[in-house]
C-alpha cells in the first residue's frame, strides 16, 4: 500500500508528456495535447486495433502530421475528426459511432445482459419454489442409503 | 523419406480416427465390451502416429530440407535453431499438426489413465475425441498438407517472419493449443453424457481436473500472447481487442465459468445442463478461434492462412460440431434437469452470477469481434470496434464479477448470509476505501476509473485472505489450531484463494497502467532524459551483427539518485534476407513498475529517437495471470481428484468451512 502511495505521488509531479515521434510534435502543448486525445481514437488502418497515436506504420505518421495539421489550422476536435473520416471513412473510428447499423452492437450487451439475468432469475425462483421435494421412490431411497453409507466409510 | 513417412503415418492416423470414432459408440450401444475397448488403443496408436508424423516434420525443420515446401517456405539454414524447431508450429500446416498432436494426446490419456470411468462413458468420451481428430487429420491431409514436396529443390528457404522469431511468441501456440484442445475432452465428457443422458456428481469430477488443465494452460498462454505485446510493440501496449486476442479470450471467459460450473455439479447436483452447455460452447469458441485465425477471415499478422477453399472446410466442420452437439443438447438436455434445491442467497447463487456475467462477457467480445464481418457480409458500412467500445460495455460486466468474487466463497451452500458475509468483510471494504481517498488525494479527480480499479483489486485481494483467515480461524482459535487448520486445509482451497488473489493482482496491474509516464525525444550520444525517479544517460548506438539480422545495439546507463540501476541495450534489428526492421525493447523491473525503454528511428544528425516508459504495477498484469494459473494447477493437485487417495486417509480432525 506504501508503494502504492508511492507511485501516486511520484506522478502528482511528473511533467504530462506530449509526444508521438519528436519531428511531429506541435509546439503549443495544448493543440498538441488535444492531438494526441484524438489520435489515440482513431485506428492505424493498416494494423490491428492499435491506435495512430501507438502505431509505427508509415500510414500512422501521414495521419498524425494530417491531424495536427488540421489542429494547428484552427480546426475544432469534431472538425479535424470529420477531415479525416471523410477521406478514410468511419472505419478509422476506434469507437464505432451508434447509428442504426450499429444499435446491436451498441445495445446487445445489455440486451443480452437482461435475458441472461432474466433467465436466471426464473432459474432461482423455480429451484427456491420447490419447498416441497417429491418424496423420495424406493430405488431412490436405497440409493440414498448407499450413498451415506460411503460417505461414512471416508 | 522421412517426410513420406510423417505424411504415411498421419494418413494411418486418420484411418484409425474413423475406427476410433465408430466402434466404440456402437459398442457401448450394444454393451459390447471388446468394441468398447477398441477405443483405447486407438487412441494410444494414434497418438504414436501423429506424434511419428510431427518429429518427421521437425526433422525436415532441423536438418533444413527444403525439398518439402512447408520447410522451404517457413524456414531458411541461416536460422538459429530455436526458431527452426519453433518454426515447426509457427506457420498453418505445421500449427494444424500441432493442434491434433495434442488432441491426440489427451486422447490417449484418457485412454489410459480412465480406468476409473464407467467403459461406456469412456468409450463413448474417446468415440467423440475421435470424430474431432478425423476432422481436423481430413483438414490436414485435404487441405493443409505439411509434406509437399518441390521439385526442384530450392538452394535456401525463404525464412520465418522475424517478428516470430522470438521466445515468447514461440512457445505462446502450443500453450494456447493446449488450452484450446483441453476443452475438447470436456466437450467429449458433454457430448458422452447427453448420449447416456446422465448428468451425475461423478460426472463432474471427471470433467472438473480436465477444464481445470486446460484453463491453466490457456491462461499462461493468452498472458504469454500479451506478454510478447508488451515487450514487441515499443510502447508498452499489451491488449488490443483484436479479433486474434478474442478469439482466444472467448473460450477463456466461458471457461471460467465452467470451473466454477462444475463445482456446484459436484458439491451439488444442480446446474448440470447448463455445465454441459457451457462445456460445449467453450470448445465451440475454441472451434470458433481456430476458425478466426486459420481460415483468413481475418487480415491480421497472426491470420497467415489464406486460403477460402480451408475457409469454407474450417466452416462446416464448425456447423457440423456446434450445429451437432447443440441439437444433441436440445433433444437430451431437459432429461438432466433436477438437482439440489438452494436460496438466491447461497454459493450456487453467487456461482450463478458469476456465469451470467462471465457469458454475458463472452457474448460482449463475440458481438465485438464478429460484429463488423457481419456488418460487411451483409453490405453495410465499415466500422472497426476498438478499446472504447469494450471499455463501455466489457468492463462495466467485470465490475459485479470483482465484487462478487470477494463475497462468493463466504456464502454456505444452499442459504447464504449475505449480511454476515458483508460483515466479515469490513477489512477488505476499509483497505479499498484507503486506497481509493489515497489515490484522489495524490493524483486528483482525473484518472477515477483507474483509481476505483485499484480499490476493487484491494477489496478482491483482502477479501480472499479474509475468507482463508475465516476458514483457518485466523486470530481467533489458538495459533496451533490455525496451524493445524491450514495445513488440512484441502489444495483446492488454498488454489481458489492464490487464483482469486491472481486476478486481483492482474486488475491492479491493469488499472494502474493508466498512470504510466512517457517520454519519447531525439537524444543525441551523450544526451541525458529524465523519467519518473530515473536518469538516463544515452551512450550511443553500435552495430551488433546477429545470426540472421543486424541490429543497432543501444547503451542507456540507468541511475536514479546518482546510483546506478542498470544498463539497457534497446536493440533495432534488421532482418536482411525478409528486408525488414524489428525492434528489441530493453526493460528494467523491480516487479512493481517497469522501466520500459525503446530505440527509435535513427536520426540523419547522429542521434536516434529514444521511447522511454516508466509502468507502475505493470508486471503484475502477468505476475497475476502465473498466479491464477498456478492456483489451477494447485486445485489440479488436491487429493480428491486422486481416486483411492481420499477414501484412504481420515478426513482432516479441522472440519473444513461449509463447501469443501
Amino acid at each position: 500500500m506504501k508503494f502504492i502511495a508511492a507511485f501516486l505521488l511520484l506522478l502528482s509531479v511528473a511533467a504530462p508528456a506530449f509526444a508521438v515521434e519528436p519531428g511531429e510534435r506541435l509546439a503549443d502543448p495544448a493543440l498538441e495535447s488535444r492531438a494526441r486525445t484524438l489520435s489515440e481514437q482513431l485506428r492505424c488502418l493498416v494494423c490491428q486495433n492499435e491506435s495512430i497515436d501507438e502505431s509505427g506504420a508509415p500510414l500512422a505518421h501521414d495521419l498524425r502530421v494530417l491531424l495536427r495539421e488540421r489542429i494547428a489550422a484552427g480546426d475544432s476536435d469534431a472538425q479535424a475528426v470529420k477531415f479525416l473520416t471523410d477521406r478514410y471513412g468511419n472505419f478509422l473510428l476506434l469507437k464505432p459511432p451508434v447509428e442504426p447499423a450499429t444499435y446491436v452492437l451498441w445495445f446487445g450487451p445489455l440486451g443480452l445482459l437482461v435475458v441472461a439475468a432474466g433467465g436466471a432469475l426464473i432459474f432461482l425462483r423455480r429451484r427456491q419454489a420447490m419447498p416441497d421435494a417429491p418424496p423420495l421412490t424406493a430405488s431412490e431411497r436405497t440409493q440414498l442409503d448407499r450413498l451415506m453409507k460411503e460417505g461414512e466409510g471416508r | 523419406m522421412i517426410a513420406e513417412l510423417g505424411l504415411y503415418a498421419l494418413i494411418l492416423a486418420f484411418g484409425l480416427s474413423l475406427v476410433q470414432a465408430t466402434l466404440p459408440l456402437k459398442g457401448a450401444a450394444s454393451n459390447h465390451a471388446g468394441l468398447m475397448a477398441t477405443g483405447q488403443g486407438a487412441a494410444a496408436a494414434q497418438f504414436v502416429l501423429i506424434a511419428t508424423a510431427f518429429i518427421a516434420l521437425m526433422h525436415a525443420y532441423i536438418t533444413s530440407d527444403f525439398s518439402v515446401a512447408n520447410v522451404y517456405e517457413n524456414s531458411h539454414s541461416a536460422k538459429p535453431m530455436l526458431y527452426k524447431i519453433t518454426g515447426v508450429w509457427s506457420n498453418h500446416e505445421g500449427s494444424m499438426l500441432l493442434w491434433v498432436l495434442i488432441l491426440s494426446l489427451f486422447g490417449a490419456a484418457v485412454a489410459l489413465f480412465g480406468d476409473n470411468l464407467p467403459p461406456p462413458l469412456r468409450a463413448r468420451v474417446l468415440a467423440v475425441q475421435g470424430m474431432i481428430g478425423a476432422a481436423f487429420l481430413a483438414f490436414i491431409l485435404f487441405t493443409s498438407n505439411p509434406f509437399l514436396r518441390m521439385n526442384p529443390v530450392p538452394l535456401d528457404g525463404q525464412g520465418m517472419n522475424p517478428v516470430l522469431q522470438d521466445p515468447g511468441l514461440a512457445f505462446h501456440p502450443p500453450f494456447l493449443y493446449l488450452g484450446y484442445v483441453g476443452f475438447s475432452v470436456t466437450f467429449s465428457f458433454a457430448v458422452a453424457a447427453l448420449i447416456e443422458g446422465r448428468v451425475d456428481a461423478a460426472w463432474a469430477r471427471w470433467v472438473r481436473p480436465w477444464a481445470l488443465a486446460a484453463w491453466c494452460a490457456l491462461t499462461i498462454g493468452i498472458a504469454m500472447g500479451s506478454w510478447w505485446a508488451y515487450y514487441t510493440l515499443g510502447w508498452g501496449g499489451w491488449w488490443f481487442w483484436d479479433p486474434v486476442e478474442n478469439a482466444s479470450f472467448m473460450p477463456w471467459l466461458v471457461g471460467t465459468a465452467l470451473i466454477h460450473c462444475a463445482i456446484v455439479v459436484e458439491k451439488r447436483d444442480t446446474l448440470k445442463s447448463w455445465t454441459v452447455l457451457l462445456a460445449i460452447v467453450t470448445f465451440s469458441l475454441s472451434l470458433v478461434g481456430t476458425f478466426l485465425v486459420r481460415s483468413g477471415v481475418l487480415t491480421s499478422v497472426h491470420a497467415f492462412a489464406v486460403d477460402p477453399m480451408r475457409g469454407t472446410f474450417i466452416l462446416m466442420l464448425l456447423v457440423a460440431a456446434i450445429g451437432g452437439s447443440l441439437t444433441l443438447y436440445a433433444i437430451r438436455a431437459p432429461k438432466l434437469a433436477g438437482g439440489g434445491l438452494f436460496a438466491p442467497i447461497s454459493r450456487e447463487g453467487a456461482l450463478v452470477l458469476n456465469n451470467v456475467l462471465l457469458t454475458t462477457a463472452a457474448a460482449t467480445v463475440f458481438l465485438g469481434t464478429l460484429y463488423p464481418l457481419f456488418l460487411d457480409a451483409v453490405g453495410g458500412p465499415k466500422v472497426s470496434v476498438g478499446y472504447p467500445f469494450f471499455n463501455r460495455t466489457f468492463v462495466p460486466l467485470m465490475v459485479p464479477v470483482l465484487i462478487a468474487v470477494a463475497a462468493g466463497p463466504m456464502l454456505a451452500w444452499k442459504r447464504g448470509d449475505l449480511l454476515g458475509a458483508l460483515q466479515r468483510l469490513w477489512i477488505a471494504f476499509a483497505a479499498a476505501l484507503v486506497i481509493v481517498m489515497a489515490g484522489l488525494y495524490l493524483a486528483g479527480f482525473a484518472p477515477i476509473l483507474s483509481i476505483l480499479g485499484l480499490g476493487i483489486a484491494a477489496w478482491v485481494a483482502v477479501g480472499s485472505l479474509t475468507e482463508w483467515a475465516d476458514r483457518v480461524k485466523l486470530f481467533r482459535a489458538p495459533l496451533g489450531d490455525t496451524w493445524r487448520r491450514a495445513i488440512h486445509l484441502p489444495r483446492s482451497a488454498y488454489g481458489m484463494t492464490l487464483a482469486h488473489l491472481g486476478l486481483a493482482v492482474s486488475v491492479a496491474g491493469i488499472a494502474a497502467s493508466a498512470f504510466s509516464v512517457e517520454r519519447i525525444e531525439l537524444l543525441h550520444p551523450g544526451d541525458d532524459l529524465d523519467i519518473a525517479a530515473y536518469h538516463l544517460h544515452f551512450v550511443g548506438t553500435e552495430p551488433v551483427p546477429g545470426p540472421n539480422f543486424n541490429a543497432d545495439r543501444a547503451t542507456i546507463e540507468v541511475t536514479r539518485n546518482g546510483a546506478p540501476v542498470a544498463v539497457l541495450h534497446p536493440e533495432r534489428r534488421f532482418f536482411t534476407l525478409q528486408q525488414m526492421t524489428t525492434g528489441l525493447t530493453a526493460i528494467h523491473t523491480n516487479f512493481f513498475s517497469d522501466l520500459y525503454v525503446a530505440l527509435g528511428d535513427p536520426d540523419p544528425s547522429g542521434g536516434a529517437t529514444i521511447r522511454a516508459y516508466w509502468k507502475p504495477l505493470v508486471p503484475w498484469i502477468w505476475i497475476g495471470a502465473v498466479m491464477m494459473a498456478l492456483g489451477g494447477m494447485l486445485s489440479l493437485l488436491d487429493r480428491r481428484w486422486r481416486v483411492g487417495a481420499a477414501a484412504g486417509k481420515r478426513l482432516p480432525a479441522a472440519h473444513p468451512a461449509p463447501g469443501e
